[in-house]
């Protein structure tokens, strides 16, 4: 079949099935959107381009599928980087399309001219420029494995604007042969069993989950693992929709920002069996460093294994198959005494801070986000900010399934949530009620995008938490300083919130008090609409309940 | 853990752009490279990266795993662990005088070296074997003024 590249280009979005692209166009890539306008796959105009990066990561992390952001040369493709490094932190799978300069003229400094192949190096798993018109099937259907693949991630792709134009006889590979890239799927068997004996004997074992178990789609091989060893779960930021959070064998988040009764089992463990997690500085830095736990690591990419952390038994592979392997055997520990405990622990953490009386003026947001989340069903997407919104937000919303939980775990993106909601809405559709959290800080970095909520009609529930300040950084500046060295935190002016979500045509509504938080929310969660709820929250309302410097 | 000289042999696909991926990755986590050298294989498709780095065990297994993450990274062979040969070649351009020339090539001849060019006031040799060897060459002639050293870097080959 003869096609010109563009035009193979959207082939090759149909045959892998992708309906949605979120672009900004431009000089650079006007064949594609030429061949985009005869195609039937919906093109999404953002404001920016890098929410095109999140809307397709959000679109990416809600479906399970992978999503695709399109932009032109030069500043689109810069545009693109922080979503891209977002995405590629948080290992989801993304392609990125960006036109490039006229393929003889790359080097000479063009208008909109930028090596953006080069710059995204260290964000992409993999990144092509398009050199000749005959490498586009192959790289296309490379694109998509190597992004959906082993540790997901982003994967761009750069096309010059002359060869988008060319002709060649367009054949899809059904097969793909990448001499360097075969990941491992299956846990080693040798490793399986020691890991199993290993497990038998722990007196006060623990499970931390993080982003693989949503990655491996494998929240039910979970299940049953918990459910036959009885073991704990603690989660990174990033695994906070591993494993049901109303099960009695949730106890919650770790880490900087965790519950202090999770790191506390997390110091007393003689055993962590870690699934599909980093550990980061930001899960590790306030626990003791121990000698004589035994750390099992499952991961599929061998990298991280023994990066952050000593590993005592590495297990490379697929979390849902190595977890199928372990569920083979049957266990007989005896650790209810300390499941106990974690589970009392987590009861009367949560209990004594949603009832505790802060005598300051505004909303609790630990009720508010808990309020939120009885809202909420099993259908409902949460997407979080980052800053003190994200650490409440993933505290007090229940989550029940895997990619309800959406937030930027690894880069810490401000500006995210918005994005990432309106991906996810376009993602899942009407039976799915999209919430988006955020702080105003995040929420005014891509404050733009509110513009699709409406043009799209999309169903989108958003909470502008607004303290006028930027909390979490403010909270640091106490930490690291004193009370008198806030600087740069205070956001000096904001806009009438409610007037703007008018003016972007979308209905809005502002919550004070606690006692207007659940008639607020009833009216909110009925309407078939999207809608804008501005949460007024006091500044020295602190991020964990048990920081109380005042 | 003390840090240790390595010699990778890194096989990549033969695309452009692979080189600064490979590059990049040692520069962006942090390990230094002290030698590095390029070329095709017996297969056009394939490339041959010969770098030297110096860390301990940790860091060589970090950088192997990362590098192995590289999509057109097919193999990675730590030479050092294993018997082999390493050579670099060199050339040497020394300042030397209708007195002094026939005493360095003597010493050149010594060391295996091949005088390659010879101007008014300088000679030029040329010179392979190990690191080792080099550096002893370099010493001895040192004296006699050295006016240019330009050396290759490591390349080196498994035995058997």
């Amino acid at each position: 079949m003869k096609l010109k590249v563009a035009e193979a280009i959207v082939k090759c979005f149909e045959l892998e099935g992708i309906n949605t692209i979120f672009g900004y166009p431009g000089g650079a890539v006007l064949p594609l959107y030429e061949a985009l306008r005869q195609s039937n796959i919906k093109h999404i105009l953002v404001r920016q381009e890098q929410s095109a990066a999140h809307m397709a990561s959000g679109y990416g992390r809600a479906s399970g599928t992978v999503g695709v952001c399109l932009a032109t040369s030069g500043p689109g493709a810069t545009n693109l980087i922080t979503g891209i490094a977002t995405a590629y932190m948080d290992s989801i799978p993304l392609i990125a399309i960006t036109g490039q300069v006229l393929s003889d003229k790359i080097g000479t400094d063009m208008f909109q001219e930028a090596d953006i192949v080069g710059a995204t190096e260290p964000f992409t798993k993999h990144n092509y420029l398009i050199k000749s018109k005959n490498d586009i099937p192959r790289v296309m259907k490379e694109a998509f494995y190597i992004a959906n693949t082993g540790r997901k991630g982003p994967v761009l792709i750069d096309i010059p604007k002359d060869i988008q134009n060319e002709v060649i006889d367009f054949k899809y590979p059904e097969t793909i042969d990448i001499r360097g890239y075969k990941p491992t799927y299956t846990g080693h068997a040798r490793q399986i069993e020691k890991a199993y004996r290993i497990i038998e004997s722990a007196k006060q074992p623990l499970i931390c989950v993080g982003g693989g178990i949503s990655s491996s789609d494998c929240k039910d091989e979970l299940i049953e693992f918990v459910e036959k060893t009885k073991i704990p779960v603690v989660c990174t930021l990033m695994g906070v929709d591993s494993y049901p959070n109303d099960s009695p064998y949730f106890a919650g988040l770790l880490g900087a920002h965790g519950y202090p009764f999770v790191n506390n089992a997390m110091n007393k463990a003689d055993l962590v069996i870690v699934i599909g997690a980093r550990f980061t500085d930001r899960s590790t830095s306030v626990l003791a460093a121990k000698s004589n736990q035994h750390i099992i690591h499952i991961d599929i990419d061998p990298a991280e294994i023994g990066k952050n952390m000593k590993t005592n038994t590495p297990i490379v592979g697929d979390a849902k198959n190595i977890l199928k392997q372990l569920c083979e055997y049957d266990y007989h520990l005896d650790n209810d005494k300390w499941s106990d405990n974690i589970r009392y622990s987590r009861q009367s953490y949560i209990e004594e801070n949603i009832n505790k009386e802060w005598e300051l003026e505004g909303v609790n947001p630990f009720r508010l986000i808990k309020a939120i989340s009885d809202e909420a069903d099993e259908t409902t997407i949460m997407t979080a900010d980052v800053g003190q919104n994200q650490i409440w937000a993933a505290h007090y919303f229940t989550a029940s399934r895997n990619r309800q939980f959406l937030t930027s775990g690894g880069l810490g993106t401000m500006g995210y949530s918005l994005s990432a909601a309106i991906g996810a809405k376009f993602a899942s559709g009407k039976e799915h009620t999209v919430v988006a959290v955020m702080g105003e800080g995040g929420f005014q970095m891509l404050m733009g995008e509110l513009a699709l909520v409406k043009e799209h009609n999309l169903n989108i529930k958003i909470f502008v938490i607004s303290n006028s300040r930027l909390g979490m950084v403010r909270e640091l500046q106490l930490l690291a300083y004193t009370k008198d060295s806030y600087h740069g935190v205070e956001i000096g002016f904001n806009p009438d919130f409610m007037k703007l979500a008018d003016a972007y045509g979308l209905k809005g509504y502002r919550i004070s008090h606690d006692n207007e938080i659940d008639s607020v929310l009833k009216e909110v969660f009925s309407k078939d609409e999207p809608c804008f709820v501005e949460c007024k929250v006091h500044p020295d309302f602190p991020t964990l309940a048990h920081w109380r410097w005042k | 853990m003390k840090p240790e000289r390595h010699v990778l042999s890194i096989t990549v696909e033969n695309y452009s752009g692979t080189l600064s991926k490979v590059a990049g990755l040692f520069s962006r986590r942090g390990y230094n490279i002290d030698t590095l050298t390029v070329a095709e294989t017996m297969d056009p498709n394939i490339s041959r990266i010969t770098v030297t780095v110096t860390g301990d065990e940790e860091i060589l297994e970090q950088i192997t795993k990362q590098l192995n993450k590289l999509i057109h990274v097919i193999k990675i062979t730590d030479l050092t662990l294993k018997k082999s040969i390493l050579r670099e070649l060199m050339f040497l351009k020394i300042s030397c005088t209708k007195d002094t020339r026939s005493e360095i090539i003597q010493m050149s001849d010594v060391f295996k070296g091949k005088t390659v060019d010879i101007g008014a006031k300088s000679i030029t040799i040329e010179m392979t074997g190990d690191e080792d060897k080099n550096n002893a060459f370099i010493e001895l002639i040192r004296p006699y003024g050295i006016v240019e050293i330009v050396r290759t870097g490591l390349t080196a080959i498994e035995r058997g």
